[in-house]
């Protein structure tokens, strides 16, 4: 089973029949002291799809994971939702799930609570929202937690609250941004598969920001390869290793190789 | 009882779950006699020494010297008035505590209130925040005279100086704690289209909590000092004297013991009012605050 990696910059493939969830075409952000965080981005994001943004810091991968949540507006170009509904002003529904760098729960509420919060926020019966939490709790592996607060969990825990929270409202994107950067390798490992694990069961597409190669290319289908100053897109691979992907992915040769053309492409990049 | 069941719950799946669980962090456990922690006797153990020290030595400075009752009283002289004087102290006691307490209510409401509007409006604040920051350096000493000669009633007019001091510690605490919710939990609640009530209910609000209790604990001693200020220089008398009036009037009559027994009665009320709003701090925190917890190193 040869890994292929290519440069494709589109690409079509069963499981990626239709059209994206999001297009981003031409985006720009240029924020109000004169910086231009990204420019001319064009993006498309495939139903299902698992996309890794890498780049060195300051390629404004964080800058267009946000704009595609809706936290920013875009300064030129746009961001549609086919696929989605819009309400009366024309704004598309985004249904998105957003995990931050760092865990970013209230601390004030159990783990319970904080992964209730979106399902209150949104409205949804107290009897109904409960059952969800529980679900998305338990599918984290932390259903003996509900009770706990924040500050008595371990770092890896409270991020897994995180991910319960961005997944109960069952999104059809989920944004992260850095989420395991602050953690140490073996949770990251942890975490990088058990994220694998909810992505094969819901197949919810995720867009997966990281400044690691080989967190990228364990994880991902596609990674996007973004340069700085100003920040843009100089790379769109394709990853074709099969999934379900385990320990013994991560000491493969096809793996090794991947990992090569990838920081070629990250040299590239802060090179550029 | 259901928090016991919660931690043996957590205990037994720490192992169970899979996660890294083994690194969550360990909090101090102490064993408690009658209900209070050893380092919590030793808190009120070692300065209650030091206190029975200082008095047995005062006590024995005044009889050993000969020093007059008129000059300096002993303790055990001022113990004598204050049960022999119970009548009147504690008439006053209860009007200085009432005066208090309720300045510190209109405080919590008014300055509570006040800053969840200035939060909520840039303009409400920019034009009315100057006039609070007025009100808090003007020496309370130099307006009170103006708030007692306006305002009939003298109960009133005490309860007004004593929230003038007492509201702008709770008001200035609690803009500051609604302006400190985290900026990713912000964006969080924008995500999901949480209204502006939303917003406040589920994270300014929870956000100011710690803040607003620090800020409680500085107005309720503020609150009595008003109160007393306030009272000596309405140096009013008749029924509604609070113990100002009664430290004033000991004086005049160089009834030296009376004095001390007054404002024996006025530092202990300031203990009290700290150490209840301190236990209410803590109930309210305890679980999740920081500075409501001790991290095992």
């Amino acid at each position: 089973m040869a890994i292929a990696v290519d440069t494709a910059a589109r690409f079509s493939t069963s499981a990626s029949a239709g059209r994206p969830v999001v297009e981003l075409r031409g985006v720009t952000k240029r924020y109000s002291n004169g910086t231009i965080a990204v420019t001319g981005v064009d993006l498309d994001l495939r139903s299902g799809e698992f996309v890794s943004l890498l780049g060195p810091s300051g390629c404004g991968k964080t800058t267009a994971l946000r704009m595609i949540a809706g936290l920013g507006e875009v300064s030129a170009g746009r961001i549609d939702w086919p696929t989605s509904a819009h309400d009366w002003r024309g704004q598309p529904l985004r249904d998105v799930g957003f995990v931050f760098q760092e865990a970013t729960l209230m601390p004030w509420a159990t783990a319970l609570q904080n992964v209730l919060l979106p399902l209150r926020l949104k409205r949804i019966p107290p009897r109904e929202a409960a059952e969800r939490a529980e679900a998305a709790l338990a599918a984290v592996g932390l259903e003996g937690f509900r009770h706990a607060y924040p500050r008595e969990l371990s770092g890896g825990m409270k991020m897994r609250v995180s991910i319960a929270r961005a997944l109960v409202t069952e999104p059809k994107i989920l944004l992260m941004d850095e989420p395991f950067a602050a953690l140490d390798e073996i949770t990251r490992q942890k975490l990088n598969d058990d994220l694998l694990a909810l992505w094969a069961k819901d197949r919810f597409t995720v867009v997966f920001v990281t400044h690691s190669v080989f967190e990228s290319v364990y994880l991902s289908e596609r990674i996007v390869v973004m340069a700085a100053r100003p920040g843009r897109v100089i790379a769109d691979l394709k990853t074709s290793a099969p999934f379900p992907r385990d320990a013994s992915f991560r000491t493969s040769p096809d793996y090794a190789a991947a990992c090569r053309v990838v920081s070629a492409k990250l040299l590239e990049a802060i090179a550029a | 009882m259901t928090d016991m069941v919660a931690r043996a719950d957590l205990q037994r799946t720490a192992a169970a779950a899979g996660t890294d669980a083994e690194a969550r962090p360990v909090f101090i456990e102490e064993r408690r006699w009658l209900g209070i922690t050893g380092s919590g006797w030793q808190k009120i153990v070692a300065p209650l020494v030091i206190g029975l020290l200082a008095l047995g030595l005062w006590e024995f400075v005044v009889r050993h010297a000969g020093i007059p009752a008129y000059i300096l009283p002993g303790p055990w002289l001022i113990l004598r008035t204050l049960v022999a004087d119970w009548g009147t102290l504690s008439g006053s006691l209860w009007i200085t505590l009432e005066i208090t307490g309720l300045a510190l209510v209109a405080a919590v409401l008014l300055g509570g209130l006040l800053s969840i509007l200035f939060t909520q409006s840039k303009w409400l604040e920019l034009s009315l925040f100057p006039y609070a920051i007025i009100l808090q350096v003007t020496p309370i000493v130099a307006i009170a005279p103006l708030i007692i000669i306006w305002v009939d009633n003298t109960l009133l007019s005490l309860l007004i100086c004593a929230w003038i001091v007492a509201f702008f510690p709770i008001l200035s605490n609690t803009i500051l704690g609604l302006n400190s919710a985290d900026h990713n939990l912000i964006s969080l609640f924008q995500l999901y289209g949480a209204s502006r009530w939303q917003m406040l209910r589920y994270l300014r609000l929870p956000a100011a909590l710690p803040y607003f209790l620090g800020g409680l604990r500085i107005s309720g001693g503020l609150a009595l000092i008003g109160a007393v200020v306030a009272e000596f220089v309405a140096g009013s008398g008749g029924t509604a004297s609070g113990l100002a009036f009664r430290i004033l009037e000991a004086g005049y009559q160089l009834k030296i013991p009376r004095m001390f027994a007054a404002l024996v009665l006025v530092s202990a009320s300031g203990i009290v009012i700290f150490l209840v709003l301190s236990l209410i701090s803590h109930l309210l925190l305890r679980g999740w605050h920081e500075s409501a917890v001790q991290r095992e190193n």
